[in-house]
């Protein structure tokens, strides 16, 4: 196996034995014999499973969902897990394998996941994500092959639209990962700069189909949180770079907030500003496979101060109604009054309602921190006019993978 | 095709294109209907239970989980899909394309063998029925009633084969099927094991764990069938059956549980003293296991018939896992070891594997139910108890072949009547048994608690939480 291969992470199933029945459902199910036993354990092959998870919802007992990321070198073999009585914990990836998710990395998505008590599990058909094969020691590079303004020229935001190509670097993403922009040079302590991450924002097989590249939406900071002015290092940097500069990429990371695959499922997107990358990419996703007719609906809150500082604003508006209901909320719209993406999902409350009641609806929330509770709170307005009960359905959205936030 | 649920009765055998075929079938519904309000869940017909209704038989659609009124189940029919070119894969007619219409020849022993197994299925839901009077929890309760509509549905997925395939004399054999009653001394159920009573949720437990797992060897051995649509039928009657097993497994596993945590806590060993907690002592748990393993072992028939061969070499009932076992599938000349007596003592005897059929499925249950058993006794080892249940000997308290009316011990000695007498008390639950594990019976009706004797399971169903209402009782 190529160094590359044994390293990479790959998120093994695993059939728990102490809840497992061996009733012989899931082997019957596993449309590619993936699953089998001995006179103990019920098993799956690592080197076979594909995470089509058609074996889960038949299962009796739910013993057959379970997960555990490993190296692929690492993948615990069958004779390992008919020896099993139990199931192994998670190990810690071992930093040895290069293959530790960086610290900083890792607050940065507790943190974006706080909001839902930490990351939910990827929905049921979402595919395995690859992550961590560029590490801070070993970072791909990336050669800027596109850098494009989103917003228009009088609004006070430059959002970019950036394409970065990855040459011969194996770098599979899928949407909702995130990849993380290494800016060169030292902070004025001398110490190099802190790694960010940015949501891709194209779809995986890449903005330029097959060709291995990944597009960004990069907002240039020029104040922090509270207003005060400020030069943020990596999205200034990503903003001015030329095409053909070379930049320095890690990751790809995230295993949670993944779109699922499956014909049928809907899609509930919630952003601000920026928030947007992951809903273009699933979005993208989505409108490249109109004709495949897998069904499913797109329902898309998007709030911006104005119309010009919205970023994908004209291709969002060229998307054919049927394919997916925009909703728009502007805050500072000139004569109109403020609008929020919570007034917007009160008003389409029952449009919303039934996506929340549907087990094939994803709900994905991406942008400010300052918007988490007024989605919460709107979200629960819409249950209680629907007969649904926000405060018992949370839990049950989560663990199915079915509430996804990302706020920062 | 997709399941029809606009129709009277839902389906996926496009039975609106069979227009005498669908009469005959509604003619049989009010009938079933009937059945179910005397014969099902007792008192419970007008709860909303949190029950899986199947919405397709594609993995994805079969499992669909809302609240229903049992008697608004909708019981429909049901064929996993048909495999393209399937062959028949074992015994005379080996290699020969699967049968889509029941061939002459065969048509009474397919007919006793779907009767036998339709049989089962209501007989079961007559045995449960005033269980719901005293379900340990909510969680318990709506596992129960979900099994009932289950069993029920597998009852409609006989009588379609018998109304599809057998003309008269299968609607004649649906009716009876609605007539005869569990336990009935004039009309009794076909089968000895669905004549017992099922009085208490440990007696339950240990029913859905051996008894169900029977009926998945037998689904397993149909589903092999030569006669397609009987297999298709039992193909997914297999996924439903899965969590009858389960409500077993976890169940009894959930009672040891209970017990060991109790005895740990209060460093109890007597079977007295932990009784007077409120939890069954671990001996009468060992008891009720030996009167359900060796009631549902007589289930697989007599360990030498020429029926089993004769449904074999004709194509119409496989081994379980036919298909992956590595031997010619004819067994002509094959042989297989049996249990035997011979001057008092236990002889392994080779017998033609052909004759012998009853007792390979026999055995490969008992394979099965033993890891069952271990992982029970996981339980208790992790509670650092000292006790391990164990299987009886094959040959302990058989009714049927040729180990009837032996005197054998659990252990496998053979003892003389007395002894066995003597030592039945120890064996076999009492009645002093039944009446204790009765007492602690009473329904729990709170959300989220379980009675003193059970512990909460480890997941709720369909990923809900323990606590979840999964019932209303209106």
């Amino acid at each position: 196996m190529p160094a590359a291969e044994a390293a990479e992470v790959i998120r093994q199933h695993l059939i728990d034995p102490e809840i497992c029945i061996r009733c012989n459902t899931c082997e019957e199910t596993c449309p590619s014999d993936a699953i089998t036993h001995d006179g103990r354990n019920y098993v799956v092959d690592a080197a076979i499973c594909n995470g089509c998870n058609a074996c889960i919802s038949p299962c009796p007992t739910g013993a057959i969902d379970n997960w555990r990321q490993v190296s692929r070198a690492r993948a615990y073999s069958l004779d390992d897990q008919f020896s099993w009585d139990t199931l192994p914990v998670q190990q810690a990836m071992a930093p040895d394998a290069g293959n530790a998710i960086p610290p900083d990395i890792a607050e940065i998505t507790a943190l974006a996941t706080a909001g839902q008590g930490g990351a939910a599990p990827a929905p049921w058909s979402a595919a395995c994500p690859c992550v961590n094969l560029h590490t801070l020691a070993q970072p791909a590079i990336a050669t800027i092959t596109g850098n494009y303004r989103l917003t228009a020229d009088g609004a006070s935001a430059d959002v970019r639209h950036i394409v970065l190509d990855f040459g011969s670097s194996t770098f599979p993403v899928l949407e909702g990962q995130t990849i993380g922009i290494v800016p060169p040079g030292a902070d004025a302590n001398g110490k190099p700069h802190h790694v960010r991450l940015y949501s891709i924002a194209s779809p995986r097989e890449g903005e330029r189909p097959r060709y291995n590249n990944a597009a960004l939406t990069v907002k240039r900071v020029t104040q922090d949180h509270d207003g005060h002015p400020v030069l943020g290092v990596a999205s200034n940097y990503l903003c001015d770079l030329p095409r053909g500069a070379q930049v320095k990429v890690v990751g790809p990371f995230g295993t949670s907030f993944l779109m699922p695959n499956h014909p049928g499922s809907s899609l509930l997107m919630i952003c601000t500003g920026t928030g947007a990358a992951p809903m273009r990419a699933m979005t993208e996703r989505r409108r490249r496979r109109i004709a495949e007719q897998e069904g499913g609906k797109l329902m898309l809150f998007f709030g911006a101060r104005s119309a010009e500082e919205l970023p994908y604003f004209g291709p969002l508006m060229n998307l054919p109604q049927d394919f997916i209901d925009v909703n728009l909320a502007f805050s500072r719209a000139v004569g109109k009054p403020r609008r929020y993406v919570q007034d917007l999902i009160r008003e389409r409350s029952q449009d919303v309602a039934r996506l929340l009641a549907d087990d094939d609806c994803y709900i994905y929330v991406c942008g400010l921190k300052g918007m988490e509770a007024g989605v919460a709170e709107a979200f629960a307005h819409v249950c209680g006019e629907h007969g649904l009960d926000w405060e018992a359905l949370l839990p049950s959205l989560l663990a199915k993978g079915r509430y996804h936030l990302e706020t920062y | 095709m997709g399941v029809d649920y606009s129709q009277k009765i839902p389906n996926n055998v496009d039975l609106s294109g069979d227009k005498a075929l669908q009469r005959a079938l509604e003619h049989w519904q009010p009938g079933f209907l009937d059945w179910w309000r005397d014969m099902g869940p007792d008192g419970a017909q007008g709860y909303d239970v949190y029950l899986r209704t199947a919405v397709s038989v594609e993995p994805s659609g079969w499992a669909h989980f809302d609240y229903l009124r049992m008697p608004d189940y909708r019981w429909g029919i049901f064929l996993a899909p048909q495999v393209r070119a399937r062959e028949i894969h074992f015994g005379e007619h080996k290699g020969s394309p699967a049968w889509q219409d029941v061939p002459g020849e065969h048509r009474a022993n397919l007919r006793r063998i779907i009767v036998t197994q339709g049989d089962t299925e209501p007989a079961s839901v007559e045995q449960q029925r005033h269980l719901g009077k005293t379900a340990p929890s909510l969680y318990d309760l709506r596992n129960l009633f979900q099994v009932n509509v289950e069993e029920g549905r597998h009852l409609w997925a006989m009588v379609y084969l018998l109304h599809r395939y057998f003309g008269r004399d299968g609607r004649e054999e649906a009716g009876a099927l609605l007539e005869r009653r569990s336990g009935d001394a004039d009309k009794p159920r076909i089968l000895g094991a669905f004549n017992e009573p099922t009085p208490d949720w440990l007696a339950y437990f240990m029913f859905t764990y051996f008894t169900d797992r029977d009926g998945k060897f037998q689904l397993c051995a149909l589903a092999e069938s030569g006669f397609d649509p009987l297999a298709r039928t039992t193909r997914f009657m297999l996924t439903e059956e899965a969590h009858h097993m389960f409500v077993g497994e976890s169940g009894v596993s959930r009672v040891i549980q209970r017990t060991c945590e109790v005895m740990r806590e209060r460093r109890l060993e007597d079977p007295v003293d932990v009784r007077a907690q409120g939890v069954i002592d671990l001996p009468t748990i060992q008891r009720y296991l030996n009167f359900h393993y060796s009631v549902t072992i007589d289930l697989f028939g007599a360990d030498q018939s020429s029926n089993a061969a004769t449904f074999y070499s004709a194509g119409l009932k496989g081994r379980f896992e036919e298909t992956k076992r590595t031997d010619d599938h004819v067994l002509k000349g094959a042989t297989y070891p049996i249990l035997a007596v011979d001057d008092g003592r236990f002889v392994m005897r080779d017998a033609p594997m052909l004759n012998a059929l009853n007792e390979v499925l026999r055995d490969d249950f008992i394979k099965d139910s033993l890891q069952g058993i271990a992982r029970w006794n996981k339980v208790i080892e992790k509670q650092g108890l000292a006790f391990r249940l164990q299987a009886p000997h094959k040959a302990f308290n058989r009714r049927i072949g040729t180990l009837a009316g032996l005197h054998v011990t659990p252990e496998g000695q053979i003892v003389d009547e007395r002894t066995w007498q003597a030592g039945a008390r120890e064996w076999l639950p009492s009645d002093d048994d039944r009446a204790f594990v009765a007492s602690l019976m009473g329904p729990v009706k709170d959300v989220g608690k379980f009675a003193s004797w059970i512990a909460p399971p480890a997941r709720g169903i369909n990923n809900q939480p323990a606590d979840f209402e999964y019932v209303r009782f209106n």
